[in-house]
């Protein structure tokens, strides 16, 4: 299956060169994978999962590990931050 | 004590500045800056004052750690009764000016009256006097900190100016200082400009003496200051991408104010967004962020510094825009961008140039434009009227309505009466996105329930200043809630506006809190001053505060009826994202926050309340 897998701020040196410009990496996935594995897949620091969303929804740490993702997905995590 | 114990009063009307000791008792309950000036408003004028006239005050006012050693100790504020909405005005800026202030020996300064002609004050440590600047009126805030610059001969002076902006009575026009900083909301620079007084300049060089325990001071501005470089988002997030690092996630969420609130999402978020200004454009090779900055005595240094391409469109034949100059903040970005569906980083960043050039709100100024765009949109207005086509997303459209509010020409005078008057004489006041004649920032109630309840009772009308209770709804700080939900949201916001308050009246800046609370705050505040400030102590004063301008308000001739959002955001449910089919729960939220207020059920303060609290 296919989701949207994105990352931002420090995050986005995580991600390939060519998803850079759009914060956005479409990712052909095994049908029932995890947020959980697809945040250890690419090695994020923990520190900097903060914020993870799916379609915008908050998603508790204690729930990553468990919640699995569907076709069309948009998985979306972010450091710690703030602003306004 | 960090207090100067010194207010310069200046009658504008007799040409007169003189010195008066600060009030030490109001300063034991209010603290400074933001509480303690709006004592000496409520005390010295008749809260049903027309704003613009010479009965109105404006004062410009320091906190106790202005100035000193503690983080972010750079603040000032401007308060006086607001144009724009009738109530309560109070616009903090950083910069340099507040600390210049502080150290030439003074807390605040009274302006009363009205000057018969265009005059400036100098300050130089103890000595002041009002300066002719007929020569200055009609020119920028950039101009006329350069002149005062160059006739005084001192590159180090500091300026806090209007610009053409002020003296038009722009209804948003702002107080800009060190040319990229503003005391921006609720048109004091209006207030300013009524007076015929175009600026204020200072060399300050007595310092600030006088903490009280120095030793148990620099141990608590220490340890603050660690707190603030420990903590991801003040030690990495904030210098490296600003407030704008916040583009991306409110759109992920749905809750970004698009297209008049048409929408909650904005398809064009990525190109505005603080990601996008660290990349390089393929126009020119260069990045729109040249680097960050910092205001006096700020250890996270969160402004944005940019440049636009020299061969833009908008800016081809103005090389005075071509240099290097205050960026896009996120209120900013969403203002001029997303609010009018426009996607053009360097378009917006111009716009923004010219708020600061000229002194307007880019908040309001942003958001009076999409209700315009709106209008043009239904054919209400045309472009005969307005000078140019005006569809959502023309960055042209955006430019020319900047530069015609600026200068006051054209359909840009009824651009300068915000989009609650503009929207109510062309028939449909339902567009104005504002509370209390205030224009909401970038944060729609929908998707974060929170801000509609901060929105309906800011007592400066519809701000995030007052309580941004999105550090909590969205980024987990300091703990995580449901923005979708309003459960627990009429507590929330209360803790949220008094701690704020208490922030506001300390001199320092707003943004520690996402890594400080008042229990990082008390301790400095106790070693500077005396008279024993623990949190709970400011957590009370926080609340004293924020009865006390709502009292104000009231007398003012507001009442709950204006603790109301936009008809828009009650009945039109958000489009996407996960908010989709919500509509605000403001009707909930607000009888629980009366009560937890300790207000009656028409949002008057009890006796017992403004007993308890020593009103």
């Amino acid at each position: 299956m296919r989701i949207t897998f994105k990352l931002y701020a420090m995050l986005s040196d995580h991600l390939p060169d060519e998803a850079r410009k759009t914060n956005a990496l479409p990712l052909d996935v095994p049908s029932g994978r995890t947020v959980g594995q697809v945040i250890d897949e690419f090695n994020l620091p923990p520190k900097l999962v903060h914020l993870v969303l799916v379609n915008g929804n908050y998603i508790q740490p204690a729930d990553r590990a468990g919640r699995a993702l569907v076709e069309g997905d948009v998985l979306a995590i972010w450091p710690p931050i703030a602003g306004g | 004590m960090a207090w100067a114990k010194k207010i310069l009063r200046v009658n504008l009307t007799k040409g007169t500045c003189a010195s008066e000791p600060l009030n030490m008792e109001w300063a034991q309950q209010y603290l400074g800056q933001r509480g303690l000036a709006t004592k000496y408003l409520v005390a010295e004028t008749d809260p049903k004052v027309d704003p613009l006239s010479p009965e109105n005050k404006l004062i410009m006012t320091t906190g106790p750690l202005t100035g000193t050693m503690a983080s972010t100790g750079g603040r000032y504020s401007v308060v006086t009764k607001g144009p724009l909405t009738g109530a309560i005005a109070c616009s903090n800026s950083g910069g340099y000016f507040g600390a210049e202030l502080k150290m030439a020996g003074w807390d605040m300064i009274i302006f009363e009256g009205k000057s018969p002609k265009p005059v400036y004050l100098w300050i130089e440590n103890d000595k002041a006097e009002l300066r002719d600047a007929a020569h200055l009126w009609g020119t920028t805030t950039w101009h006329t900190e350069e002149a005062i610059k160059a006739a005084h001969q001192d590159p180090q002076i500091r300026v806090a100016s209007i610009g053409r902006a002020g003296e038009n009575g722009v209804l948003y026009a702002c107080v800009v200082n060190d040319l990229h900083r503003a005391a921006g909301r609720s048109g004091v620079g209006a207030v300013m400009g009524s007076k015929n007084l175009k600026a204020v300049a200072l060399r300050g060089t007595v310092g600030v003496s006088g903490v009280r325990d120095f030793k148990a001071f620099l141990k608590a501005t220490t340890a603050a200051k660690k707190v603030l470089a420990d903590n991801a988002v003040t030690g990495q997030g904030l210098p490296k991408f600003g407030t704008q690092v916040l583009m991306n996630v409110i759109n992920e969420i749905g809750a970004l104010p698009t297209r008049n609130a048409n929408d909650v999402q904005f398809e064009g978020a990525r190109n505005i967004s603080a990601e996008a200004m660290h990349e390089k454009r393929p126009s020119d090779g260069k990045a729109n962020l040249i680097t960050n900055s910092a205001c006096f005595g700020c250890t996270i240094a969160c402004g944005r510094v940019s440049q636009v391409d020299k061969n833009h469109w908008s800016v081809v034949n103005s090389p005075k825009y071509w240099g290097a100059t205050g960026g896009l903040e996120y209120e900013n970005a969403w203002s001029l961008g997303a609010a009018n569906g426009v996607d053009d980083l360097d378009a917006l960043t111009v716009a923004n140039m010219i708020c600061n050039e000229d002194g307007m709100d880019p908040i309001t100024f942003g958001a009076t434009v999409s209700a315009v765009m709106e209008l043009y949109q239904m054919g209400v207005l045309k472009k005969e009227q307005i000078g140019i086509e005006s569809p959502f997303g023309s960055a042209q459209a955006l430019l020319e309505m900047a530069h015609m509010t600026a200068e006051g020409r054209g359909f840009g005078k009824e651009l300068a009466l915000g989009s609650a008057r503009l929207t109510k004489k062309y028939g449909h006041p339902e567009l104005s996105m504002s509370v209390k004649g205030q224009e909401f920032p970038a944060y729609d109630p929908r998707g974060i329930q929170g801000m509609g309840l901060t929105y309906a009772t800011s007592n400066r009308g519809a701000c995030h200043l007052r309580s941004y209770t999105v550090a909590s709804e969205v980024f987990g700080i300091p703990v995580k809630t449901d923005p979708l939900a309003t459960e627990g949201k009429p507590d929330l916001v209360k803790a949220f506006q008094d701690a704020t308050a208490a922030f506001d009246s300390s001199g320092t800046c707003i943004f520690t809190t996402f890594a400080w609370t008042l229990g990082d705050l008390a301790p400095q505040l106790d070693a500077a001053c005396e008279g024993g400030w623990s949190l709970e102590r400011l957590a009370e004063v926080g609340e004293r505060i924020w009865n006390m301008e709502r009292q104000y308000n009231l007398a003012a001739g507001l009442t709950a009826k204006d603790d109301d959002l936009p008809k828009r955001l009650k009945t039109e449910a958000a489009k996407s994202g996960p908010a989709k089919g919500l509509v605000s729960g403001i009707d909930k939220m607000l009888p629980e926050y009366y009560k937890a207020r300790g207000w009656t059920a028409d949002g008057v303060p009890t006796k017992d309340t403004t007993k308890r609290l020593g009103l």
